[in-house]
């Protein structure tokens, strides 16, 4: 069953130099070869990116869902932990 | 006389990216894989691009009352002048891939040429389609090399494609009548100085992907003349439906 089936692979784009890849989605393919190549063909057709990641989905570790509460809430009250207490420069556009 | 051959040299180049263009399209919504039905249509799309470049200076230099949309879809099937090998029903998706690696390893040397044209429309044109064709080239050939060095039944699909569209490969390597004269003006590329490269690009491909080239195989042209397979009517009857059946229609 499992054989004819192409593994899971999620696809990352850098939308221009200086960002960071972002997670666009994912997209079945043979191996990493034909992944960047479908990532490609699905993902950038209008001009979405300079630079293409893929990784295989079952390598990604993901959080808890159920441990949502204890790793991400103690979060929501410490609005000091934000730069927006700061004057930043105008040259700084990716804060 | 000398505008004439210019005029059918740059229809004929047209055409060959019009009709295969069309003829990946068919694929849209049947593709094997979603990722597949995008890369076929990415591909269609560009063909079908690069033929509208090549149509629209076609009409400036015929003029009159012709555009690039009375070439492309008022014209009959004797007047269109694509390679046979353009028209050829997609098959599976083996059949698919061995047209398409068959008419890359040829357009992707052949553009490399016509960059150098003399007539700077035409090597301009070449210019902005190589990219593309460079990419089309590597999807096409590693498609074979995986079909063809894959599974027994991809093997086989695979070599089956090759055997049944060999006699095609060869047809835009000679010339015609109308194309001698501008080889010579050095406005189109001469085929003797891309053979070497295309047929060594086409051997590495196909030594890498197991495949062998089939034997004793009687070369198939004419379309460069006009002279067609049963295929391109039924394929115009498509792909000119609108505008014959609401002549004008504009959206």
């Amino acid at each position: 069953m499992k054989k004819n089936v192409w593994p899971l692979y999620e696809v990352f784009i850098r939308s221009k130099n200086g960002l960071s890849h972002k997670h666009a989605g994912s997209i079945h393919a043979a191996d990493a070869d034909m992944a960047i190549e479908n990532a490609r063909d699905v993902y950038t057709r209008r001009q979405e990116g300079v630079s293409l990641w893929v990784v295989l989905s079952s390598e990604i570790i993901a959080s808890n869902p159920e441990e949502s509460d204890e790793l991400f809430d103690p979060a929501t009250d410490k609005i000091y932990r934000h730069p927006t207490f700061y004057d930043l420069p105008e040259e700084l556009n990716h804060m | 006389m000398e505008k004439d051959n210019l005029i059918k040299y740059v229809t004929y180049l047209a055409d060959n990216n019009l009709i295969l263009g069309h003829r990946l399209s068919e694929w849209c919504g049947h593709g094997p894989v979603l990722e597949q039905d995008i890369a076929l249509a990415n591909i269609a799309l560009d063909l079908i691009g690069q033929s509208r470049m090549y149509y629209q200076y076609a009409a400036e230099l015929t003029g009159g009352d012709t555009t690039e949309d009375t070439l492309a879809y008022l014209r009959v099937e004797r007047e269109y002048l694509n390679i046979l090998l353009a028209e050829r029903p997609n098959g599976d998706f083996g059949v698919t891939m061995a047209r398409q690696f068959i008419y890359d390893s040829y357009h992707f040397y052949f553009l490399q040429e016509l960059v150098k044209s003399t007539d700077t429309r035409l090597s301009q044109i070449a210019e902005k389609s190589i990219k593309e064709v460079a990419y089309h080239k590597r999807y096409s050939s590693e498609w074979l090399i995986r079909l063809g060095d894959g599974t027994e039944e991809s093997h086989r699909r695979m070599q089956a494609g090759i055997d049944e569209l060999w006699k095609y490969a060869d047809e835009p390597l000679i010339p015609a009548t109308w194309e001698t004269p501008l080889i010579q003006q050095g406005i189109a590329p001469n085929p003797a100085t891309i053979k070497h490269q295309i047929d060594s690009f086409r051997s590495s491909s196909m030594h890498a992907a197991t495949l062998s080239f089939p034997k004793d195989v009687v070369a198939q042209s004419g379309g460069k003349n006009g002279m067609h397979t049963e295929y391109l009517g039924h394929l115009l009857t498509e792909l000119q439906y609108v505008q014959r059946a609401y002549p004008g229609l504009e959206w």
